[in-house]
C-alpha cells in the first residue's frame, strides 16, 4: 500500500482508547466530588486530569500522525521502536535519585530523628514505602521496562507490537507510580510489604501490566529467530509471575467507592504466608528473574563474548523459578506459621542457592576470554561487579533461611544488611550498567560522555556500598545478641532501648554510605545528560544508533 | 568462530528443549504450571488443615474505636518498626510475653506481624503503660524515652477521628469474613463514640457486644474524639483478648 | 537451520557453540559444571534428610511430622524449663520466701536483684527512667519521699495492682478531685490556694497572692488528703507538698494546672502480666534504689 494515498482513519484502539480515558475522566471527576476522604478524592480529581489529557493526547496524535501505520521493516531491517525505551531509561534515572534521596533521608532519620520534624508526610513510617517503591518498581521496575524493549527487539529482530500499546505501558506504568508515591505521602496504604498501593492503584496496575504481557508476547511473536533467547525466558517468567503474585496478594474489599481504603480478603497467618510468598517472590521474580535478563543480554554484548553455557542456562532458568516461589516462609521463622511451612521455607531456600549461583557462573564465566577487558572497560566492571554481588547475596540468603540463623537476624538490621547488598550491589549496579551501554546505542553517541565519570561512579558507589553493608551487619548481628543476651545469672542483660541506642554509630555509617552510594548515582546522571546533549552524532552507520557500539575504553 | 563441526541430532533433554524455546505459550505455560506449584502446597493447607489457627477463649472483633485506631497504625506505617509477632524464642517470650498465636491475628487484614524490630514487639503492648504515657510518647516520643528514635506524631491528638463512615468499615470487615453482627454494624458510629466516653447511655450496651472492651476518655488532653483516642484504644488492647490461664499449649503444637 | 547439527568452535576457549546468534549473542554449549551440580544435589539430599527429621510436607488432614517429633512451641517449652531450672537452683526459695527474708539473705537479695533489674530496663524504665529517677509526672524511685509508703510490702502492692489502673479491681484508687474543671473552686481561689502551697514549701509565693484565703481554701478542700500541715498521706497516695520533690512541678502554673484539672496519674499493675516471683524481685529491686523504708 502506498502511504502516501492512504486516506487517513482512525483505528480502533485509538477510537476505544478515547472512548475509554473519556468514560474514565467522568467517573473520576464523579468520585471525587462525593468522596469525603481528601487523599482519594485528590487521586480521583489525579485520574480524572490524566484521563482528559489522554484523550487529548490521542486525538492530537491522530492529526500529526501519516496516514499508514510506521513500516515493520526499512530496507528488510527491522524498523525498531526505540522511543518508549529512552522514555523509561529516563524515568529509571528519576525516579533512581528520587528513590535514593528518600533513602538517604531515612538513613538519616534512624540516626538523628528530629529530621521527622513531627510531620506527618515526612515521618519514617510513610517515607519508607516511598523508599522501597521508588527503588524497586519506579527506578528497577522502568530499567526492566526499557531493558526488556529494548532486548525483545534486538533478539527477536522485529518492530515491538502495536503502537499505542507501548506507550499505554510505559505512560501508564509512571501514573502508577505518581499514585501510589503520593499516596504514601498522604497515608495510603494497605501495609502490606512491597505491595502497599491501595485497590484502585493495584487495579491500574492491573490493566498496565496485562498490556506490558502481550506487548512482549506480542513482539516475540512476530521474531525472525526460531529461537526465543535466554533473556527473553527470565523477561516472560518476571512477568508473567509477578503478575500472579500482585492478584494473589492483593485481593481486597474496597469500603466503598468513594472509599481509598481496602480490606485485604486474607487473614492473620493465611494473610501472612500470602504476603511472603509475594514478597519473597518479588525478590525472585522482579530483582533476581527480570535482572538476570539484564545480565544475559548485556554482559555478552558488551564483552562482546558468548554465554558461558547454554545448558546452565536452562537447568538455572527452570530450577530457579520452581525453587524461588516455595521459600517466602523464610521470613516467618518461629513466628505462628505452622512449623511444617517454615520446613519447606528453609530447605527450599537451600536448594535455591546454586540455582541462583548459576545465573552468576553463567555471567561471570561469560567473561573468559576477556577478562583484560575489565581494567578498560568501568561500564563492564560495573556488570560484573553486580553478578559477584549477586552471588554474595544469593549465599547470605540461604545462610539467614537456616532457622538457627534467622533466629538471630530476623527483626535486625541483618535483614537491611542483605537486602542492600543485593539492592545496590547487584539490582542498582546491573541496572547502572545497563543504562551506560543502552544510552550511547538509543541516542545515536559512539560512546559516553565520560568513561572516566564512570570509574568515578563506579568507586564512589562501591565503597559507599561496603560502608553501608558492613555497617548494617555489625549493627544487626550486634542488636541480634544483645536481645538475647543473658547475665550470669541467667536473666536478660539489655533492655530493649539500650540495643537502640547502641546503633546510632551504625546508622551514621550507614547514612554516609548511603550518601556515597547517591553522589555516585548523580555523577552517573550528570554523564547520560551530558552524553545525551553530546554533538557528535553516529549517522553513518547503516542502522544508525540501534548498533550497539563497542570500544575499549581510553 | 569460524570453524564447523557437523554433529548428529541426539534425543536429548536438550533437544527435547528446544519445543518449548521455539513456542512461546508452551514457554509461557511451563513458566506458570511451575512457578504455581509450590504456592499452591504453601498456601492452600492453611485454610484446611485444623492445627493452623489454634482453639483460643476470648477473640472477638475489634471494635468500632478499636478499628479506626488499627487504620491509624496502618496508615502511620508503625509496622515498619514494630513487630507484632513474638516468636517462639526464649529471650523473646521473657521479654515481651508469651509467644504469639496464629489465633490472635485471626480477625486481622491485614496481618501487621512486621519484619523488622527498629522499636520493640507492640504485640502484648495494651495495659503495659498508660493512656497519658502512650498519649505523651506519641506526641513527643524522646520527652519520655530520651534514647529513642521513633517519630513524633503531634498530629494525631490535634486531628478530630472521622465517625460516620465506620459503618462501612464494619460491613467491609464482615465481607471479607470477620464475624461482625448485624446489630455491631447498625450501632458501630454509637459504639464508637461509647468507648471515648465512659458518661455515655451506650456503654453498657456496648460493653455486651465486645466484651472486655476497655472504655474511657483514652486521650483526656482534648474533649472531641481524635485520632489518639483510637489509635491508643487499640494499643491497649493489643494482646489482651487471649486468656493465657485457660490456654493449653501443649494441644497447640504444630 | 537445524539445531544442534553446526557447531561453531568459539576460538578463545576452544568450546562448541550451539549454532544461534540473537543480535549477535550466541551460546555456548559447554556442559553444566560439575562442581555446580554435585553441591545443587549434595542441597537437595539435606533437604531430604531435613525433611524425614522435622515436620515437614502438608497432607490432607495433617502434616508429616518428622521422626525427632520437633515442634518450635515444643522446643520452647523444654528451653524455659530448663532455664527455669538453673535459675531455680540458683534461686531456690526466691518464689516461697517473704520479701523481708529475700532483703535479709544475701544469695536470695543477688537474686532478686539481677532479675529485678532484668525487668525494669523493659518494663518500668519507659516511665520511671533507666536508673529510676523518674520525670515529670513520674515518681523518681531513688529518693525516700513516697507517695504510696516505702515499705516493702507498700512497694509490692503498688507493683502488682498498680495506681489507679484500669484494668486492676485491687488496684490504688483516690481521686484528686478537678477542682476548675468541676467548678469546685474559682479560679481566683485556685490561683490563692497554689500560691499558699508554695509557702508550705519555703517557696516565695508571687507578690500579690492572697495567702489567707489560700489557706482557708487549702483547710477547706485540700487538708482532708495533703493533711492539715500538707504533709501528705500515704494511704491516699497523696503527696506531702511541704518538701522539695514536685510530680509535677512548683510553678504557680504547675499547681494550678494541677489543682484545675488534678492529674491522678496511672501506673499499671502487674500482677496479670508478669510472674508473682518476678515482682517481689522487682520489689526488692525498686525498695534497694532509693531509701526503702
Ligand atoms: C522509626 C521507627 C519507629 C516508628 C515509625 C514508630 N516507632 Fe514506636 N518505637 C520506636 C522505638 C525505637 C521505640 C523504643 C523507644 C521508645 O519507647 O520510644 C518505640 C516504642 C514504642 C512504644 C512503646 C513500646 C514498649 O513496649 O516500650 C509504643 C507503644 C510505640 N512505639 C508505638 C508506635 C506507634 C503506634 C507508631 C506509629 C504511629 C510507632 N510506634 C512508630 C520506633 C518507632
Ligand atoms: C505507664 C507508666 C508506668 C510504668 C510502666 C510503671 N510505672 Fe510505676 N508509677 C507510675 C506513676 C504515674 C506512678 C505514680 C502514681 C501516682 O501518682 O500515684 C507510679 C508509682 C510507682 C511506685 C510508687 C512510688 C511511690 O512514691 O509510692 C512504685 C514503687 C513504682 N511505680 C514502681 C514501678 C515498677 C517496679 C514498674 C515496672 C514493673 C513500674 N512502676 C512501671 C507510672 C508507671
Ligand atoms: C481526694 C484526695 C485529694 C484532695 C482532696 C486533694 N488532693 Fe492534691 N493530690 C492528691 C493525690 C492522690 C495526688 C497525687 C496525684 C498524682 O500522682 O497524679 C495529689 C497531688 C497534688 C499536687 C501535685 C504534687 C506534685 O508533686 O506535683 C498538688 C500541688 C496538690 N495535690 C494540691 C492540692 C490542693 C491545692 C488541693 C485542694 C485544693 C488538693 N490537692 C486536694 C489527692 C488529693
Ligand atoms: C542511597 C541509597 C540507599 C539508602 C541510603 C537506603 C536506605 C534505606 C533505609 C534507611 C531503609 C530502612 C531500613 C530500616 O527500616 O531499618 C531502607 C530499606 C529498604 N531499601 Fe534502601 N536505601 C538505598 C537504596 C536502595 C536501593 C537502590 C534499593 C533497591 C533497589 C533499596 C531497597 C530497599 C528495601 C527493599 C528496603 C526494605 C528492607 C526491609 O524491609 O527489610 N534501597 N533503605
Ligand atoms: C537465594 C537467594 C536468596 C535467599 C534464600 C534469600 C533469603 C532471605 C532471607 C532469609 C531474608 C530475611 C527474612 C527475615 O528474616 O525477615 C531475606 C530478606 C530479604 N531479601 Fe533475600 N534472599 C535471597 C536473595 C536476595 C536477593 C538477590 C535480593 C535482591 C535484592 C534479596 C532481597 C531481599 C529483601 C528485599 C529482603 C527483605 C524482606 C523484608 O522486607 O523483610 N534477597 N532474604
Ligand atoms: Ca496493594
Ligand atoms: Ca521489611
Ligand atoms: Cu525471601
Amino acid at each position: 500500500m502506498d502511504s502516501a494515498t492512504l486516506k487517513k482513519s482512525m483505528t480502533v484502539s485509538e477510537m476505544a482508547l478515547m472512548v475509554i480515558f473519556g468514560c474514565l475522566a467522568f467517573l473520576c471527576l464523579f468520585i471525587a466530588g462525593k468522596s469525603d476522604e481528601p487523599g482519594y478524592a485528590f487521586h480521583a480529581g489525579l485520574s480524572a486530569i490524566a484521563s482528559a489529557a489522554a484523550v487529548f493526547f490521542l486525538f492530537n496524535r491522530y492529526f500529526d500522525r501519516p496516514a499508514a501505520s510506521p513500516p515493520l521493516e526499512i530496507n528488510g531491517k527491522p524498523n525498531y521502536n526505540m522511543a518508549p525505551v529512552k522514555f523509561a531509561t529516563i524515568a529509571a534515572l528519576f525516579w533512581g535519585v528520587a528513590g535514593m534521596t528518600a533513602g538517604l533521608w531515612l538513613a538519616l532519620e534512624l540516626a538523628f530523628p528530629g529530621l521527622n520534624f513531627d510531620q506527618s508526610w515526612l515521618n519514617f513510617g510513610r517515607l519508607r514505602p516511598l523508599h522501597t517503591s521508588a527503588v524497586i518498581f519506579a527506578f528497577g521496575g522502568n530499567v526492566l521496562i526499557g531493558t526488556s524493549f529494548y532486548v525483545v527487539q534486538r533478539t527477536c529482530r522485529a518492530r515491538l507490537a502495536g503502537q499505542l500499546a507501548p506507550w499505554f505501558v510505559v505512560i501508564g506504568y509512571q501514573f502508577f507510580i505518581v499514585i501510589a508515591a503520593t499516596g504514601y505521602l498522604l497515608g495510603i496504604t494497605q501495609s502490606k510489604e512491597y505491595a502497599e498501593p491501595e485497590w484502585y492503584a493495584d487495579l491500574w496496575l492491573t490493566v498496565v501490566w496485562v498490556a506490558y504481557l502481550l506487548v512482549f508476547l506480542a513482539t516475540i511473536w512476530r521474531r525472525k529467530e526460531p529461537h526465543i533467547f535466554v533473556a527473553n525466558w527470565f523477561y516472560l517468567a518476571f512477568i508473567v509471575t509477578i503478575a500472579v503474585l500482585h492478584l494473589g496478594n492483593n485481593i481486597a474489599v474496597p469500603v466503598s467507592l468513594f472509599s481509598g481504603k481496602s480490606y485485604i480478603v486474607w487473614a492473620g497467618v493465611q494473610d501472612a504466608m500470602f504476603q511472603w510468598w509475594y514478597g519473597h517472590n518479588a525478590v525472585g521474580f522482579f530483582l533476581t528473574a527480570g535482572f538476570l535478563a539484564i545480565m544475559y543480554y548485556f554482559i555478552p554484548k558488551r564483552a562482546d563474548r558468548p554465554i558461558y553455557s547454554y545448558r546452565l542456562s536452562i537447568i538455572h532458568f527452570w530450577a530457579l523459578i520452581f525453587i524461588y516461589i516455595w521459600a517466602g516462609p523464610h521470613h516467618l521463622h518461629y513466628t505462628a506459621l505452622p512449623d511444617w511451612a517454615q520446613t519447606l521455607g528453609m530447605t527450599f531456600s537451600i536448594m535455591l542457592w546454586m540455582p541462583s549461583w548459576g545465573g552468576m557462573i553463567n555471567g561471570m564465566m561469560t567473561l573468559s576470554g576477556a577478562w583484560d577487558k575489565l581494567r578498560t572497560d568501568p561500564v563492564l566492571r560495573m556488570l560484573v561487579v553486580s553478578v559477584a554481588f549477586y552471588g554474595m547475596a544469593t549465599f547470605e540468603g540461604p545462610l539467614m533461611s537456616v532457622k538457627a540463623v534467622n533466629a538471630l537476624s530476623h527483626y535486625t538490621d541483618w535483614t537491611i544488611g542483605h537486602v542492600h547488598s543485593g539492592a545496590l550491589g547487584w539490582v542498582a549496579f546491573v541496572s547502572f550498567g545497563a543504562i551506560y551501554c543502552l544510552v550511547p546505542w538509543l541516542w545515536n553517541k559512539r560512546e559516553l560522555y565520560s568513561l572516566k565519570l564512570v570509574n568515578w561512579h563506579f568507586w564512589i558507589s562501591t565503597i559507599g556500598i561496603v560502608l553501608y553493608i558492613t555497617a548494617m551487619w555489625v549493627s544487626g548481628i550486634l542488636q541480634g545478641l544483645m536481645w538475647r543476651s543473658y547475665t550470669a545469672l541467667g536473666y536478660l542483660e539489655y533492655s530493649f532501648i539500650e540495643t537502640v541506642a547502641a546503633m546510632h554509630p551504625f546508622y551514621v555509617i550507614r547514612a554516609l554510605g548511603g550518601g556515597l552510594f547517591l553522589a555516585g548515582t548523580l555523577i552517573m546522571v550528570f554523564n547520560v545528560w551530558m552524553t545525551i546533549r553530546m554533538r557528535e552524532d553516529l549517522a553513518t552507520a547503516d542502522d544508525a544508533g540501534t548498533r550497539p557500539v563497542l570500544q575499549p575504553a581510553e | 568462530m569460524s570453524d564447523t563441526v557437523e554433529q548428529p541430532p541426539r534425543k536429548s533433554l536438550w533437544i527435547r528443549h528446544q519445543a518449548i524455546e521455539r513456542n512461546s505459550i508452551f514457554l509461557l505455560l511451563g513458566i506458570l504450571i511451575v512457578v504455581s506449584i509450590g504456592g499452591l502446597i504453601e498456601i492452600a493447607p492453611l485454610f484446611y488443615l485444623r492445627g493452623t489457627i489454634e482453639k483460643v477463649e476470648g477473640m472477638r472483633p475489634y471494635t468500632p474505636l478499636e478499628l479506626a485506631g488499627r487504620n491509624i497504625y496502618v496508615r502511620e506505617g508503625c509496622y515498619l518498626c514494630h513487630s507484632q509477632m513474638i516468636r517462639a524464642l526464649r529471650d523473646e517470650t521473657e521479654r515481651y510475653g508469651n509467644y504469639s498465636l496464629a489465633a490472635e491475628s485471626m480477625y486481622d487484614h491485614p496481618f501487621q506481624w512486621g519484619s523488622k524490630r527498629t522499636g520493640p514487639d507492640l504485640a502484648r503492648v495494651g495495659g503495659k503503660y498508660s493512656d497519658e504515657w502512650h498519649i505523651a510518647h506519641l506526641k513527643d516520643p524522646r520527652a519520655i524515652v530520651s534514647q529513642s528514635v521513633m517519630p513524633g506524631y503531634p498530629f494525631l491528638a490535634q486531628t478530630p477521628l472521622p465517625t460516620k463512615a465506620i459503618t462501612d468499615h464494619l460491613s467491609a470487615n464482615r465481607k471479607v469474613g470477620v464475624p461482625y453482627s448485624d446489630d455491631m454494624i447498625a450501632n458501630a458510629e454509637a459504639d464508637l463514640k461509647a468507648q471515648a466516653n465512659p458518661d455515655d447511655p451506650n456503654v453498657a450496651a456496648f460493653q455486651k457486644r465486645y466484651p472486655n472492651a476497655q472504655v474511657r476518655k483514652f486521650d483526656s488532653e482534648t474533649a472531641t474524639i481524635t485520632e489518639a483516642d483510637a489509635l491508643v484504644a487499640y494499643l491497649q488492647m493489643l494482646g489482651t483478648l487471649v486468656d493465657f490461664k485457660l490456654y493449653d499449649d501443649k494441644a497447640n503444637l504444630r | 537451520m537445524a539445531y544442534l547439527d553446526k557447531h561453531e568452535v568459539d576460538p578463545a576457549t576452544g568450546k562448541t557453540t550451539t549454532g544461534h546468534q540473537w543480535d549477535g549473542i550466541q551460546e555456548l554449549n559447554t556442559p553444566l559444571p560439575r562442581w555446580w551440580l554435585w553441591m545443587f544435589y549434595a542441597c537437595i539430599a539435606w533437604s531430604f534428610g531435613y525433611w524425614i527429621v522435622y515436620p515437614a510436607w502438608p497432607l490432607i488432614s495433617g502434616y508429616t511430622s518428622g521422626v525427632l517429633g520437633y515442634s518450635a512451641r515444643g522446643n520452647l517449652a523444654e528451653d524455659i524449663k530448663v532455664a527455669n531450672a538453673a535459675r531455680r537452683k540458683q534461686s531456690e526459695g526466691l518464689e516461697n520466701a517473704s520479701l523481708e527474708s529475700i532483703v535479709g539473705d544475701v544469695r536470695l537479695r543477688g537474686m532478686a536483684l539481677a532479675q529485678g533489674k532484668a525487668a525494669f530496663g523493659d518494663n518500668c524504665a519507659p516511665c520511671h527512667g533507666s536508673g529510676g529517677g523518674g520525670g515529670r509526672g513520674f515518681p523518681n524511685l531513688l529518693d525516700d519521699d513516697w507517695l504510696w509508703g516505702g515499705k516493702l510490702a507498700d512497694i509490692h502492692t503498688t507493683i502488682s495492682h498498680g495506681i489507679r489502673a484500669p484494668t486492676d479491681d485491687g488496684t490504688r484508687v483516690s481521686q484528686m478531685p478537678a477542682f476548675g474543671r468541676d467548678n469546685l473552686l474559682k479560679p481566683d481561689e485556685i490561683r490563692s490556694v497554689a500560691n499558699y502551697v508554695r509557702t508550705l514549701a519555703n517557696l516565695a509565693p508571687e507578690p500579690k497572692a492572697d495567702l489567707a484565703k489560700g489557706k482557708t481554701v487549702f483547710a477547706d478542700n485540700c487538708a482532708s488528703c495533703h493533711g492539715n500541715e500538707g504533709r501528705g498521706n500515704p494511704e491516699l497516695g497523696a503527696p506531702n507538698l511541704t518538701d522539695a520533690i514536685w510530680l509535677y512541678g512548683s510553678d504557680v502554673g504547675s499547681i494550678v494546672t494541677t489543682v484545675t484539672n488534678a492529674r491522678n496519674g496511672v501506673m499499671p499493675a502487674w500482677a496479670g502480666r508478669l510472674d508473682p516471683a518476678l515482682i517481689k524481685a522487682l520489689t526488692v529491686y525498686v525498695h534497694s534504689l532509693g531509701a526503702g523504708k
